[in-house]
């Protein structure tokens, strides 16, 4: 028997919506900036990469502020107890159970919205990769703001680099991240959940 | 008509009334200016600001109407608002200059560069002219050019604005001699380059001349100071599209620091973020980074279908 359960709340939706609009549009303009690729004039790449990220940095505030009062920050934290064995149970669930028709080791609930590899990527995602990406690109915005020379390297390289890095690891995740969220009960279904807010659960 | 007649008349009235200023101070035809006069620098730029002045022959009485040269001409709109505005001519010029006519000794006066007054300035200990100085020394202007060369042959001191970051003005000072032929000819003895033929092999060259600086190419990069002045030959001049468009980092180090600032005087603050186009296309490329990251996106790509292949194939 198929259950709903309400997982994703509307705040939550719209900023999923918002962060991976952007997200989109900042790894296209950024790769049409880089490669000149796609088409996209110039200067339009450039002012529409601004933009987005500066709108990213605001949704990113949103996300902050949003899981502080509604208290879903605490399905984010990291729980050390058997950390490294529960990811590798995720991780062989991902290379074989799920070829073999095994059931998941975590089955999501109210209680467990994420599995283990799940949550480590999403705290990494958002609260390593986010921060420093936003940092750099504000930096890269005010390029006089930046130290000249750190360790006899340009400061601007530095942050550059740091910044086109973090920006292609992101892109990583984004591809894998959309790539996993068609395995469920139905391929489409964690898409629509994401939608309308309600996750499917077979009892 | 009506029109005409009032021109006429006004020019008329300004020409006995210039004329009447001068000779009613008939020590300025010739002689000595008065110290009180150096309050501001009214006595100079009655001849200097004009394009004509008027010159008493001594012997016969009579009174020359001259053409003032151009380049002993102060466009005073520009000296208002250039860095040395609320100098005194006689600052910088031999006393010889008080004299008019003023001597022939005083046309070969040594004026002082940059670095002897700015050499320990602590108002503008800000623009490193020590750092200056000695870049410059480097450049080509200074090792091929020494014995004509000075600060004000790029430097012009009735017009300079150090705050004035843009593109067009910093252009505009290459060019004051690049595409100038007598200006030109002050150095050498021949025909200047044609600027727009001699950088025909660069692509969007309107583009290029529009957001990018000739000392971006032509000079070597120095990050320690705001301009670059060690102005390379020819021959050592950035032609490789990605020196700049790829790997260039030190490109980074000026220009963008340069434009941004630029941007958020021109546009403000908020604007300038936004429109920010302190870019050039494939500048934070890196050939290792690169690599890596078509590496790791095509193990992705072919681990995920590996992983849809084996998802599938076992149902």
């Amino acid at each position: 028997m198929i259950q709903y359960i309400y997982f994703y709340p509307k705040w939550l939706r719209i900023w999923h919506q918002i962060n991976a609009l952007m997200f989109l549009m900042l790894i296209i303009t950024g790769l049409s900036m880089q490669y000149g690729i796609f088409g996209i004039r110039f200067d339009f790449a450039v002012s529409l990469h601004n933009v987005c990220g500066i709108i990213l940095v605001f949704n990113y505030l949103l996300f902050m502020v949003g899981n502080l009062l509604s208290g879903n920050y605490k399905y984010y934290l990291l729980k050390f107890n058997n950390f490294f064995k529960e990811l590798k149970a995720q991780f062989r669930f991902y290379c074989s159970g799920l070829f073999k028709g095994e059931k998941p080791p975590f089955p999501l609930s109210k209680e467990r919205k994420f599995n283990p590899l799940q949550k480590l990527s999403y705290v990494v995602v958002m609260f390593v990769f986010m921060p420093i990406i936003i940092l750099t690109g504000i930096a890269m915005l005010f390029p006089q703001l930046i130290i000249n020379k750190i360790l006899g390297i340009p400061g601007i390289v530095l942050t550059d680099l740091l910044h086109i890095i973090m920006g292609f690891l992101g892109s990583i995740f984004m591809i894998v991240h959309i790539y996993f969220c068609t395995i469920g009960m139905k391929p489409g279904a964690s898409f629509k959940s994401i939608l309308n807010g309600y996750q499917e659960f077979s009892e | 008509m009506k029109m005409n007649r009032c021109l006429l008349i006004i020019f008329f009235i300004s020409f006995i009334f210039s004329f009447y200023r001068l000779s009613a101070k008939t020590n300025l035809l010739p002689g000595n200016i008065p110290d009180t006069s150096l309050i501001g620098n009214r006595y100079c730029l009655n001849c200097h600001a004009n394009a004509f002045y008027l010159l008493l022959n001594n012997e016969n009485g009579k009174v020359y109407k001259k053409m003032m040269c151009t380049n002993c001409l102060i466009d005073t709109s520009d000296f208002a608002r250039c860095n040395h505005r609320k100098f005194q001519c006689i600052s910088c010029h031999s006393d010889g200059f008080k004299i008019f006519p003023h001597s022939e000794k005083s046309r070969f006066e040594e004026i002082a560069s940059c670095i002897e007054c700015h050499s320990g300035d602590s108002v503008a200990v800000v623009y490193k002219f020590d750092l200056i100085e000695a870049d410059y020394e480097k450049s080509v202007h200074a090792t091929k050019h020494a014995e004509n060369f000075s600060c004000w042959m790029c430097h012009d001191a009735h017009t300079y604005k150090v705050k004035a970051t843009t593109i067009e003005y910093d252009n505009s000072i290459c060019l004051s001699c690049h595409a100038n032929t007598r200006r030109y000819n002050l150095i050498l003895d021949k025909h200047n380059p044609n600027i727009i033929q001699k950088h025909d092999w660069l692509p969007n060259q309107r583009i290029h001349f529009q957001n990018v600086r000739c000392i971006e190419c032509h000079a070597r990069v120095n990050d320690s100071i705001l301009v670059a002045h060690n102005i390379q030959p020819k021959s050592k001049a950035v032609k490789r599209c990605v020196e700049c468009h790829s790997t260039n980092s030190l490109l980074r180090q000026t220009l963008y620091k340069y434009q941004s600032k630029e941007q958020i005087s021109n546009n403000g603050f908020f604007n300038a973020v936004i429109l920010n186009k302190s870019y050039v296309i494939g500048a934070n490329r890196n050939y290792f980074l690169n690599v890596v990251s078509v590496v790791i996106f095509v193990i992705i790509l072919l681990g995920i279908a590996i992983h849809i292949y084996l998802r599938t194939s076992k149902k």
